[in-house]
């Protein structure tokens, strides 16, 4: 562990009852990192944001983020430190209008009596007008969400994600079931969401991973099984055999 | 266009105003007197529906005991009554302790005396209970199904120390109200009836306007959330358990407040309150009236009552029958209620579906598209 870590796992064990989602898992992220996780499915993916958010609590090991230690805290208490997720299947208020669903994001402080008592502050007024024009959703402010495309639901669940303004971002699948042209686009957007902000991103397409351009980590089987960019990863005979298959020649 | 999408002009909106409260100050002249106290008793009865529709409809909290919280607000108002008409009574303690060979006032009925106490009691007592079985439930995560069968537990619990206890609050004979004395004047005298209804029509209203503030805006968008996903709101970083806590304490209140008084008005306070059957009967005037909606709580509220008072002075014994067949109904037919329904545009869907009404044309084009189609 050195400090410039956002966060590290450290020998993270999950166990439910008796079978390992998570095996002695170890991963570090630097600030300012974009990381894709990629795995077959039950490498344990959804597990490992389960752990970091305070879902699931870990049987062993421990989280550190941003020097304190995650495990035991409250889901809402995680997240108030700056550890931010999206969903694999968008997760949004459908009920809600795009602005209240973001309203509840940027708000801040989070307690009732702040949201009974004052209406929303200026500046996060803005930031929502701002969120908005990112996704492209300025258009339907007053739609229900529930009323949106699947494509615009992914969208704003991320502009939600980054309305909390987290640390860390933990994204599931971002981009299932959006079409190719709305893919690139939410690539892009993560990337440029890095830099600033520390992102972690789940998914299986292969094309989005290469796209984002970062560092790979291979889960499979509850423990990281290979870490590096997208070259070094393709070429790992550990990873070809659970993960990718062999290239046709 | 749709119901709820109607811009009501504010002369209207005005005009309807001054038309209600006319009607209010005008109803003690207009009704006689045994229907103006139905009506006051179901209006008081309109507020522990807001409460209901509060954390049912807008949290998802489906309580089954909010009798518990009515009847202490009825207690409170009660116990306040009986103890300042005791002064002709052995001891100058309320007549029934006689009858049990009780001299000494219980200790709990002494703040009582205070008419200061006893108005802050009416409410924030059952909001401190509801707001402590609240917390406890909600920090164990505990949700849905199991969350009404608890409540409905905590009634029978309530409802069993209540009807035993004799020599404390006269156990199962209740408390009456309308032979004591308030102001010099008797609780079950015309003029007084008078008065509270006034009271409660302007305590109905009042309380509608609470719960549209509670409501609206962000607090109220994160109820709605919480219904909708608990664990999302969670890990937006809110906590889920101390908005529960709140929006519950509100509605054990607002329950309070109603059974004060619809105790006042109906003469008697008893553990008949906090029986299972009028717990859910809360329940289906919210249904019915339309979840989520507060006008739909309280118009629900009245006009179940008065239905049932209508229908059982018609016909005893059917009451029943209908209650569940319409309980039945709003499940299957109209699950947002009739409010809802109307909102919801059901009305047009239902006189389109009957070909009595034309259908919006929101594609002109689609005719002419429709000819092309034939031609080929």
């Amino acid at each position: 562990m050195n400090n410039t870590d956002l966060l590290n796992l450290i020998d993270i064990t999950v166990s439910f009852e008796g079978f390992l989602a998570l095996n002695k898992l170890n991963l570090n992220l630097k600030k300012g990192e974009l990381r894709a996780v990629i795995g077959p499915n039950g490498a344990g993916k959804t597990t490992f944001l389960d752990v970091i958010t305070g879902k699931v609590k870990p049987t062993k090991g421990e989280v550190i983020f941003k020097g304190k230690s995650l495990v035991g805290r409250k889901e809402h208490k995680i997240a108030r430190l700056g550890v931010g997720r999206k969903f694999q299947s968008p997760r949004i208020f459908e009920n809600l209008t795009v602005k209240e669903n973001l309203e509840i994001s940027v708000s801040t402080p989070k307690s009732p009596l702040n949201l009974i008592n004052k209406s929303i502050k200026d500046e996060q007024l803005n930031e929502i007008e701002r969120l908005m024009k990112i996704v492209n959703l300025a258009q339907k402010v007053d739609s229900k969400a529930g009323s949106l495309s699947h494509g615009q639901k992914q969208w704003l669940e991320i502009a939600m994600l980054v309305g909390q303004k987290p640390d860390l971002m933990l994204v599931d699948e971002p981009v299932a079931g959006l079409t190719d042209e709305e893919t690139d686009l939410t690539a892009d957007l993560l990337k440029s969401l890095s830099g600033e902000n520390t992102v972690v991103v789940i998914d299986h397409d292969m094309e989005f991973i290469r796209r984002l351009d970062s560092n790979v980590s291979v889960l499979n089987q509850g423990t990281v099984l290979c870490e590096g960019t997208m070259e070094t990863i393709q070429k790992d005979q550990k990873v070809i055999d659970v993960y990718l298959g062999r290239p046709e020649d | 266009m749709s119901f709820s999408k109607i811009k009501f002009d504010k002369k209207i909106v005005l005009s309807f105003w001054i038309i209600l409260i006319a009607l209010i100050i005008a109803a003690p002249t207009l009704l006689p007197v045994f229907r103006l106290n139905l009506l006051g008793r179901y209006l008081s009865l309109s507020i522990v529906a807001l409460g209901v529709d509060l954390i049912w409809g807008y949290t998802g909290l489906l309580s089954l005991g909010q009798g518990i919280f009515f009847a202490l607000g009825g207690y409170c108002a009660a116990m306040y009554l009986q103890i300042t008409s005791s002064s002709e009574f052995p001891n100058n303690i309320p007549e029934f302790f006689a009858l049990y060979g009780v001299e000494k006032l219980p200790f709990f009925w002494e703040p009582f005396r205070s008419p200061i106490f006893t108005f802050f009691a009416i409410w924030i007592i059952p909001a401190l209970i509801a707001g402590l079985i609240g917390f406890l439930v909600f920090r164990n995560r505990i949700k849905g199904v199991y969350f009404s069968i608890l409540t409905q537990a905590s009634l029978l619990v309530f409802f069993n120390f209540f009807n035993g206890q004799q020599k404390l609050i006269n156990g199962t004979n209740g408390l009456k109200t309308d032979v004591t004395q308030l102001f010099g004047q008797m609780v079950g005298s015309e003029s007084m009836q008078r008065i509270f209804f006034w009271i409660t029509a302007m305590l109905v209203i009042a309380a509608w306007f609470f719960a549209k503030w509670v409501i609206k805006g962000r607090f109220g968008n994160i109820l709605i959330g919480i219904r909708d996903d608990e664990p999302r709101v969670r890990f937006t970083g809110y906590n889920p358990v101390i908005f529960k806590t709140i929006i519950f304490s509100i509605a054990g209140g607002l329950a309070g407040i109603s059974g004060a008084l619809y105790t006042v008005q109906s003469g008697i306070v008893s553990p008949q309150f906090m029986t299972v059957p009028f717990s859910i009967e809360m329940v289906i005037w919210v249904a019915v009236g339309g979840r989520g909606t507060l006008l739909g709580a309280i118009l629900g509220a009245v006009f179940i009552n008065y239905a049932k008072s209508l229908v059982s002075e018609a016909l005893p014994a059917s009451w029943m029958f209908i209650q569940g067949g319409l309980f039945i109904l709003v499940v299957t037919a109209l699950p947002e209620g009739v409010l809802g329904w109307i909102k919801g545009d059901g009305p047009r869907n239902l006189l389109q579906r009957f070909g009595l009404k034309r259908k919006i044309e929101t594609y002109p084009s689609l005719e002419v598209n429709n000819k092309e189609v034939n031609n080929e």
